[in-house]
């Protein structure tokens, strides 16, 4: 192996980089408007739920609850409806997903016995945003009433006293408000990776079968491990370069919090970038056209990203042969590795199996990689 | 220089096999240290494909290559350094200059910076293509393009340079200095293989071998050739060639027509052919500008060595 040989591959490959602004537009923008697609458009967090009201009594005490409604952020209150037909027309064509109908007896049930009663109307076709909006409900209502109940007592000449058996007091770590984008993000930050750094080495050796350059390539003594190192490093660059971009975004503008080390950051998102550059270069030696290679890395690492890696769902949560599955996607260490140093700033030791899974995982595709090309026609 | 080697390309038996095309078979020649060996034929006659193989990008089925010394199907990385291949198709990059692709082969091949700046600047001026340095080789034209190709496959001194059609789309200019060069590499004791489909450019080489089908029909000198060939050769001038050819196909003793510029080429078995030919025409009311007796050139060789062999396809 001749370093020489290396250079002048990579000085080469760096021309044709800096010299195609497609292919600039594809490595610098396109990172970009993932993560603000991705960073905006992913949000697993329930709120504004549209809400339609039917308050057929317009008492006092049924706007008083209403008004709770409107002051929760978890609610976005519709114009109120006239009739029952009308909330129906609403839940189908999906302008509001709960719809809270006020009966006309209900200030006199309050006063009466405390036994007022609303009801709620659920859209389900989600059924998770209907829990969730469902849970909401119960909360403003339960808010209500027990305001209701202490101004009863306190009418009565009682005093005001509240009672609760059990108090739990849950302390919520790593993600402390909660907030889903804070580890959907980071997941994002792979995923943006995975799927840009295969597409710059899908079309590398591909370009040169295309416009006939590699014929004469073949036929030097450049060696397939030479060819792949110097094709590999200038996009291992560019790589980096956008994942600080992602990684940045992600802390500033999306305001993760980061907690871990830059250090173990970059040691991890290098060796992931290796894995998919190395699946890059490998289909693209397989597929020999720019834009089949282009297709399979694509599904090859988007796919696997998306669905497998503990990015939207739960590893855990999945059936054990899914599971097992998810020990060969790559980005699954990468997901654990970089939610875990955003959001718990874990220490080295804490990562190590992951961090290992990944080098092991690496030196594999570069295996492969090196061992895929040969320099021959037939 | 090898000079005790006295053979720089030995090749013996090679074959190569897509499917049920034989694409070669058979073939054997050998190139000596400064000649210009030609490989002639039609498409599909398995040029390229031999070419293909003596630079080692394509593996044969059977046979044996030797390049100054080296056995390429034992070794083909170790011969590699040794040759020199220019594909068919322009094989350079497009969006790198003319000096970053010579730089690229320099250092592909490993050569020193200063034996391979002056080469560069002595091939480039032989080339005429001083001026040109900076330019991206994408916008060269067709001559200069394949002449940079030149230029970039001599950057490391070959012993063998293999050029597969390298004059096809060339101008005439950029194709008498490509052969210039060619000439001088001879002087330097570079043995080349070269495939054309040009007949009067298989003329300027040492030796030609005529293949067709993935066979070697002839292997001699262009002279050698031309005296195998039997029977004599008309040219006639005339103002309408397509009619005298139809007029004089098909006349006993006639064995080919081949229609050249103004007039056309008549092979016949005997030179005295040529009263009953001109006669032919006068009755078909077609001028004769001149009709002489000439040398037959490589062209008129070949068709008439296919006729003669009834092997005339091949496409």
């Amino acid at each position: 192996m001749k370093w020489r040989r290396i250079k002048a591959i990579v000085v080469k490959e760096s021309l044709q980089i800096v010299r195609d602004p497609r292919s600039l537009m594809i490595v610098l923008l396109i990172p970009l408007l993932q993560m603000f697609m991705l960073g905006y458009g992913v949000n697993l967090d329930v709120q504004h739920i549209p809400l339609c009201v039917h308050d057929r009594e317009g008492s006092q005490a049924s706007q008083g609850l209403l008004h709770q409604f409107a002051a929760s952020p978890y609610f976005s209150l519709q114009a109120p409806m006239g009739s029952d037909a009308e909330i129906r027309k609403s839940l189908d064509s999906g302008r509001c997903n709960l719809a809270i109908v006020i009966p006309a007896g209900f200030s006199k049930g309050l006063a009466d016995n405390g036994g007022g009663s609303v009801q709620a109307l659920l859209d389900a076709t989600d059924s998770n945003t209907a829990n969730i909006a469902a849970n909401y409900a119960r909360s403003v209502v339960a808010a209500y009433s027990a305001g209701v109940q202490m101004e009863f007592i306190r009418n009565r000449g009682g005093t005001v006293q509240t009672l609760t058996p059990v108090d739990m007091q849950a302390r919520v770590w790593f993600n402390e408000d909660l907030v889903s984008r804070n580890f959907i993000v980071p997941g994002i930050v792979a995923l943006v990776m995975a799927i840009v750094g295969a597409q710059l080495t899908s079309l590398t050796i591909a370009r040169e079968w295309e416009r006939g350059t590699m014929e004469l390539l073949i036929s030097t003594p450049v060696q397939p491990m030479e060819l792949m190192i110097g094709k590999l490093l200038p996009y291992f660059l560019v790589g980096m370069v956008d994942a600080s971009i992602c990684l940045a975004l992600a802390v500033f503008w999306f305001e993760v919090p980061f907690r871990g080390t830059l250090t173990a950051l970059f040691l991890t998102t290098g060796l992931f970038l290796t894995v998919v550059l190395c699946i890059g270069y490998y289909v693209s030696v397989a597929i020999r056209s720019q834009v089949g290679a282009s297709q399979v890395a694509l599904l090859l690492t988007m796919l696997p990203t998306t669905l497998l890696s503990g990015f939207t769902f739960p590893i855990d949560q999945m059936p054990p042969a899914v599971q097992a599955v998810t020990y060969i996607v790559s980005a699954r260490y990468y997901v654990t590795i970089i939610k875990a140093l955003f959001l718990k700033g874990s220490a080295w030791t804490a990562l190590l199996a992951p961090i290992l899974c990944l080098a092991l995982y690496a030196l594999v595709m570069v295996f492969f990689a090196s061992r895929a090309f040969r320099k021959t026609l037939d | 220089m090898s000079a005790c080697a006295a053979v720089a390309i030995e090749v013996d038996g090679l074959e190569k096999r897509f499917g049920a095309l034989t694409a070669v078979a058979g073939l054997s020649f050998s190139v000596r240290p400064g000649e210009i060996f030609g490989l002639v034929g039609p498409d599909g006659a398995g040029k390229t494909t031999a070419m293909r193989m003596l630079a080692s990008v394509m593996r044969p089925d059977a046979g044996r290559i030797v390049i100054d010394g080296i056995d390429v199907l034992a070794s083909p990385e170790q011969a590699k350094s040794h040759i020199s291949y220019m594909p068919q198709r322009f094989g350079l990059y497009e969006d790198l200059t003319v000096d970053e692709n010579i730089r690229f082969y320099a250092d592909l091949f490993d050569v020193p910076a200063r034996v391979w700046q002056a080469r560069a600047e002595k091939l480039l001026a032989a080339a005429d293509m001083t001026p040109f340095r900076r330019r991206l080789a994408g916008q060269l034209s067709g001559g200069m393009k394949q002449k940079l190709g030149l230029a970039c496959s001599l950057v490391h001194t070959p012993k063998v340079l293999l050029l597969d059609e390298p004059t096809t789309g060339v101008d005439p200019l950029s194709r008498r200095e490509f052969w210039q060069i060619l000439y001088s590499l001879r002087s330097e004791g570079v043995a080349m293989l070269i495939s054309t489909a040009y007949l009067d450019e298989a003329e300027r080489c040492d030796r030609i071998a005529m293949l067709n089908a993935g066979t070697m029909m002839y292997c001699d000198t262009p002279a050698a050739l031309k005296e195998r060939m039997p029977g004599a050769m008309l040219e006639i001038i005339t103002p309408d060639p397509r009619a005298a050819h139809d007029a004089v196909r098909g006349l006993p003793g006639v064995r080919g027509v081949l229609m050249v510029g103004t007039g056309i080429h008549v092979h016949v078995d005997s030179g005295e052919r040529r009263t009953q030919i001109a006669a032919a025409l006068t009755a078909a009311g077609i001028g004769i500008e001149s009709l002489e007796e000439v040398a037959p050139s490589i062209e008129d060789l070949f068709l008439a060595l296919l006729e003669q062999d009834g092997a005339g396809e091949g496409g």
